[in-house]
């Protein structure tokens, strides 16, 4: 794996809340190389978001990064200094953050936050970069670029906000883009749009994508390998190949079923059953156990550690191996979890208790 | 429908100046609701969906048009009363982090809502409320000590269901309600919202981008494209037999997991430019890129109009049993993203 571009090991990452402490990232392990695509795909909170901004050294409040090395380019990005990682920021590296709104500054126009990073790192002169800033805003579908680079972030939809993002993130031309959620403001035609730029861009300067999404859809039709995280460790990493026909974690088999599609019918609905642990302590036992159908003794006392099951096939599971050998037949459905019917049940007459009592 | 709409939306227009220029961001925009229905808004990206949502809630002024609510058309009510009807209606916000207040915990903000509409009759009341709230939303009861910055953007989105829920409204714009979370708690959230307007009738207006989840859980769905709607039916029935050529598109430009690698789609980019709502084309304001579009087209606009029972669009050619118009070019093929 000598020609990886990007190569995250053992990542971990606390913070602390009041006086007790969240683990949000408990040794996650990646890498993706010239233009390969990596999606992350996992539950919310387990540290997508996190593992990358840790990386790119924006981690916000009380965040430490306590161990794990991420080299890019021969250099350790968690050991260098705040001005070298801030020239390969936004000029090597380009980031679309989860937030376009948070991430845009409200006072200044459009146009001017995307010309910014490229005087900033010298991409091109004041004259080019205007120019690049207007075929930007038309390639992400955003026409008519001269009046609109006058418009504020609050003047635009929430997906044009995003596609600002995606503009200034590929502006400078970065080997490697860390893209979080960047398309679920945009419609289905625009994403693929955005999709199609993405992947043009990459066959002409090789550039990697690390993708992190919730949409399954978009996660299958253009990565390479896809990890899948859970409490903030990494619980498979897969080739596409893999995660499509042999997904060998209970959590990834759950996650599946749990897709919507078109077509799909309110009594195929399936919610993996619990809700997701806190990490006030870091996992000493498969973080997933008290959700799993398949959980044995093992799997409560033993952290099952990521480990290679076919070429380039890793997952963190004791029993994998039957859920391989499950797959296809009722065990494999059951993996996934009952029917959600109980768990919304269960969900919606609390809440509509609490929604109707009033003073 | 039996009775009365609870929400009646009758020709709201709402359009900005940009640069001097005017743009169109809602043009004459018609529905009902019934109470305990769901309307699913979907769209191009600007075509106008927020705008909507927040001129049905009256957070942002119509320039023409009316909003009736339980009878009342808002924009004859005083501010002080519109405060009181604000617990009635409310909305999940597309970005959530933007608005929750940074400065105050998760539990500070549900509750603040919650002091102002008088519900609870203690403080330890209203704490043990959010508590159960939260966790309905699929998050920790200790939740409530954290700001917004500390939660990820999923657990920042439930915070924002929470809060729309804790008032016990009558109804929801619920925009991108669904976007940040897992495929998990989706289902979770779409049962909690389902059981909520069982049992309580609650009215939601459902704007979302994912089309799967908006057939599941709307009964009649509007299409909107440059701030108008071009077409509106059932849902089973929009997303089965769809009438207008950018309702086609969009049903193609869906991806679906493939059962295996070799099942992958070709990305198909939609030819043709982009729409601008500064200047909105002649005629249909789909015909730039509509693989169908004739001369009339260019020329005259065509209305919404009843294609079969219940269903309408607004295109010359609708009902005429054309299938999807020809596909456009194939930019990217699977063979060239394995090839890369
Ligand atoms: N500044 C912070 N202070 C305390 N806890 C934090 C902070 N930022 C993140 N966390 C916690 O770290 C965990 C991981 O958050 P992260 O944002 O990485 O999740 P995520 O996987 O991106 O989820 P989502 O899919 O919802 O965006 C969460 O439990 C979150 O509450
Ligand atoms: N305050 C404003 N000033 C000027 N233009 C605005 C303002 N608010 C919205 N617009 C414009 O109105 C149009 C519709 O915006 P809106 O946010 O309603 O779109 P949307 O359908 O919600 O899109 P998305 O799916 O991207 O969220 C866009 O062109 C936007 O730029
Ligand atoms: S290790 Fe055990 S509990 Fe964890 S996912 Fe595998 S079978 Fe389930
Ligand atoms: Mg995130
Ligand atoms: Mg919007």
């Amino acid at each position: 794996m000598a020609d990886e571009l990007l190569s995250v090991e053992d990542l971990h990452v606390e913070f602390e809340r009041g006086d007790s402490k969240v683990y949000a990232v408990n040794g996650a392990s990646f890498s993706v190389g010239p233009g390969e695509t990596l999606g992350i795909v996992g539950e919310s909170g387990s540290g997508k978001s996190v593992s990358v901004l840790s990386v790119m050294g924006l981690l916000r409040g009380s965040g430490q990064v306590t161990g794990g090395t991420a080299m890019f380019m021969g250099k350790d990005l968690l050991k260098l200094r705040r001005r070298q990682l801030e020239d390969i920021r936004g000029r090597d590296i380009g980031m679309i953050f989860q937030d376009p709104m948070s991430s845009l500054n409200p006072t200044m126009r459009i146009g001017d936050q995307i010309m910014e990073g490229m005087l900033s790192h010298q991409y091109t002169s004041r004259k080019g970069a205007f120019n690049r800033t207007l075929q930007l805003l038309d390639e992400v579908g955003i026409p008519e670029g001269k009046a609109r680079f006058r418009s504020y972030p609050h003047e635009f939809s929430g997906g044009m906000r995003q596609r600002v993002m995606i503009a200034m993130a590929v502006a400078c031309e970065p080997q490697l883009l860390i893209a979080d959620e960047p398309t679920t403001a945009l419609d289905v035609t625009v994403q693929t749009q955005i999709l199609v730029l993405l992947r043009q861009l990459q066959l002409k300067g090789r550039m990697g994508i690390i993708l992190i999404t919730h949409d399954f859809g978009v996660a299958t039709n253009v990565c390479d390998r896809i990890i899948v995280m859970y409490a903030g460790k990494v619980m498979e990493s897969a080739p596409l190949v893999d995660f499509l026909a042999r997904p060998a974690h209970p959590y990834t088999v759950g996650l599946k079923g749990s897709v919507i599609e078109v077509g799909t019918k309110a009594h195929q609905l399936r919610a993996i059953p619990g809700m997701a642990t806190a990490l006030t302590e870091p996992p000493r036992a498969c973080p997933f156990a008290e959700r799993c159908q398949l959980a044995a003794d093992r799997c409560l006392e033993e952290l099952p550690p990521l480990r290679p099951l076919g070429l380039g096939h890793y997952v963190a599971c004791h029993r994998a191996e039957e859920v391989l050998a499950a797959a296809g037949t009722t065990v494999g459905a059951q993996v996934g979890g009952p029917v959600g019917g109980q768990v919304g049940g269960q969900v919606g007459g609390q809440v509509a208790q609490g929604v109707t009592a009033r003073a | 429908m039996p009775d009365e709409p609870i929400l009646k939306v009758d020709g709201v227009s709402k359009h900005f100046k940009v640069g001097g220029r005017t743009l169109r961001a809602v043009e004459r925009v018609s529905f009902d609701l019934g109470a305990g229905e769901t309307l699913g808004i979907v769209g191009e990206s600007g075509s106008g969906k927020s705008t909507l949502g927040r001129l049905v809630l009256r957070l942002l002024e119509a320039d023409e048009g009316r909003v009736v609510f339980q009878g009342e058309d808002l924009a004859k009510l005083a501010s002080n009363e519109l405060r009181s009807r604000r617990r009635d209606m409310q909305i999940i916000f597309q970005d959530p982090l933007a608005s929750l207040n940074p400065r105050m915990t998760v539990g500070a903000a549900i509750e603040d809502a919650m002091v102002v509409q008088k519900i609870g009759r203690s403080a330890s009341e209203r704490r043990h409320r959010t508590e159960g709230l939260l966790e309905r939303v699929g998050l920790q009861p200790s939740a409530v000590d954290a700001y917004p910055f500390e939660l990820s953007g999923g657990q920042q989105q439930r915070v924002g269901i929470a809060r729309a829920l804790s008032l016990g409204p009558k109804l929801v714009v619920c925009d991108e309600p669904l976007s940040a979370l897992d495929v998990s708690v989706q289902v979770q959230i779409i049962q909690l919202l389902q059981e909520l307007q069982r049992e309580l009738g609650i009215t939601y207006l459902f704007i979302s981008h994912n089309l799967g989840v908006v057939q599941l859980i709307s009964d009649t769905v509007v299409v909107l494209y440059l701030g108008e709607v071009v077409e509106q039916a059932g849902a089973d029935e929009l997303f089965e037999r769809p009438q207008h050529p950018y309702t086609q598109a969009l049903m193609r430009s869906v991806l679906k997991v493939p059962e295996e690698l070799e099942k992958r789609a070709p990305l198909v980019a939609l030819a043709g430019e982009m729409p601008s709502p500064l200047s909105p084309p002649s005629g249909c304001p789909y015909h730039p890129r509509c693989p169908l579009a004739m001369d009339r087209c260019k020329e005259e606009k065509p209305l919404l109009r009843t294609v079969s029972e219940g269903h309408m669009a607004a295109c010359h050619k609708a009902g005429e049993a054309v299938t999807m118009g020809s596909a456009p070019a194939v930019l990217v093929t699977p063979s060239e993203l394995a090839a890369s």
